[in-house]
């Protein structure tokens, strides 16, 4: 691999430019493996590098139905944070975060993580006690956060609705200051290129059409591309994943339903931190390009059209030009959605899935992206040591049998 | 905005409708003893199929419980039938 640096930059800008090459290998696929991950997303790439990197399992590879990054990891908000309630997903999340702290440098390719700062307003006196509550299991969960005075917001982000007419009020907000944004397609790519320099084969346009069994046990795949083995497979194909489970004979605790996101044409910078308004379920921030780039709540509708629809844009799109009224001249320029996993705590599944030798990292909802480093993490340790890492033991399938539900429906600040 | 076939008021927006759950699905029997894997299986676990569903929906007007047939993907609806028994 090549080493990417600002010298590196320099003299290829002074050499046209003609010395870059490919950063990850087009590999046709081998008949056996010993790992298979299924899905070329962000959780899937990062199961390979981690496989890779701290366990030393190079005989991987990575089965992506389309393009890397083409489903959730490149059609979400890329908000980063870790404003949780309950210990198990703080903990979990904030691993998240802190690695995405180091991130650009473990994988020298920079996934331009801002640690801007993401906030949450109070639009009455009972929503600002509902922030101090989430500011106090925050503290009480190790991880930092602000109380903001209306004031406060107010000089952070004018452009907020402060006129004495708005629908809802600013009356604070609680603030997670590590929190941001990221560059989503860097992330997929950064990983894919740490994982093909450690050996891992990265296979695109491979389809998996079928998981083959014997006596119970997962023994590989069929793809569009011929059959696969492998003693291990995991699974990271969020809102397929239904339909993966079906072809392994078991059903999960998951219903999957578009979110949809939207940009507007860019415009000079005039917000520099996430904001979410739990009042309008609506939240936004500016990408580095100059894109307002905002999002809100699920489709009302189960659904695997990824693709937006007009009941939600009218929904999010007012709630924006009433959080934001100077927008409102702001032309759009795409609307889109990604098919989302929601289970019934809003809790990620991280385990084994009940087919030997086949393992899940699924059901993160809406919240997928500000996760990829833990997914990938958790899933990479539980295949190679076939024990749960503490951070994802609370999350295994089994919560749904036992009752002990994480229960985050709320924590995400959108209604489910 | 999508127009969905009430089986009681006829076609109507989209926004009056309201997902219930999968269609088919059978309440273990709770006056006896029911395992921990039943009642999970029977709470949580679902179909979620892509393609063509059948399921169960509520038209919040009529406040009507129904059947509706669909295709998860087109978001084509292939028919609805009302669920009262059938005199």
């Amino acid at each position: 691999m090549s080493h990417y640096s600002a010298f590196r930059l320099f003299r290829e800008g002074l050499r046209g430019q003609k010395g870059w090459t490919p950063a990850w290998r087009m590999p046709a696929p081998k008949p056996e493996y010993d790992v298979i991950i299924i899905g070329g997303g962000g959780h899937g790439l990062a199961t390979a590098y981690y496989l890779a990197k701290q366990h030393g399992i190079k005989r991987v590879a990575v089965l992506e139905k389309g393009w890397l990054g083409g489903g959730n990891t490149g059609r979400n908000t890329t908000a980063i944070r870790s404003n949780y309630f309950y210990p198990e997903s703080a903990a979990l999340y904030d691993f998240s975060v802190r690695l995405y702290e180091g991130l650009s440098r473990d994988l020298n390719y920079n996934v331009m993580f801002s640690q801007r700062g993401m906030m949450v307003t109070a639009h009455s006196e009972h929503d600002l006690e509902m922030a101090t509550r989430q500011y106090n299991a925050m503290r009480i969960n190790g991880i930092d956060a602000e109380m903001l005075t209306a004031a406060e917001v107010r000089a952070r982000v004018p452009l907020l609705n402060f006129r004495a007419d708005a629908r809802h009020p600013i009356h604070g907000a609680v603030s997670q200051p590590r929190g941001g944004t990221g560059r989503h397609d860097a992330v997929a790519w950064g990983y894919a290129r740490g994982a093909d320099t450690r050996g891992v084969d990265i296979i695109q346009n491979c389809e998996v059409l079928g998981i083959q069994k014997e006596a119970g046990r997962a023994t590989g795949v069929t793809t569009t591309r011929g059959d696969i083995r492998a003693d291990r497979i995991g699974a990271t194909v969020a809102g397929h994943s239904s339909v993966l489970a079906e072809l392994a004979g078991f059903k999960l605790p998951i219903h999957s339903y578009a979110l949809q996101a939207f940009v507007s044409e860019p415009i000079k910078p005039i917000l520099d931190t996430v904001v979410l308004c739990p009042a309008f379920g609506t939240y936004v921030s500016q990408s580095d390009k100059g894109g307002i780039v905002f999002g809100g709540g699920l489709d009302r509708i189960p659904s695997y059209g990824q693709r937006g629809n007009m009941p939600v844009q009218e929904d999010v799109v007012g709630a924006l030009v009433e959080m934001m009224p100077a927008l409102a001249k702001v032309k759009l320029l795409r609307h889109w959605g990604g098919i989302v996993d929601v289970t019934p705590d809003s809790s990620p599944i991280i385990g084994p899935s009940g087919v030997e030798g086949l393992y899940l990292n699924c059901g993160w909802g809406t919240g997928g992206f500000k996760a990829i480093p833990a997914g990938g993490y958790m899933l990479a340790h539980l295949m190679a040591t076939g024990q749960h890492h503490d951070l994802s033991r609370p999350f295994d399938l089994d919560r749904f049998t036992t009752g002990r539900l994480i229960d985050e429906s709320a924590a995400s600040g959108i209604a489910h | 905005m999508q127009i969905f076939p009430c089986p009681f008021c006829g076609p109507r927006d989209e926004r009056e409708f309201h997902f219930a759950g999968e269609a088919g699905k059978t309440r273990p029997d709770t006056t006896g003893e029911v395992s921990p894997d039943d009642w999970a299986t029977y709470l949580h676990m679902h179909r979620n199929e892509k393609g063509r569903t059948r399921e169960v929906w509520v038209h919040t007007p009529c406040a009507e419980m129904f059947i509706m047939e669909r295709n998860s993907v087109t978001m084509e609806v292939l028919g609805t039938e009302c669920l009262r028994a059938k005199s």
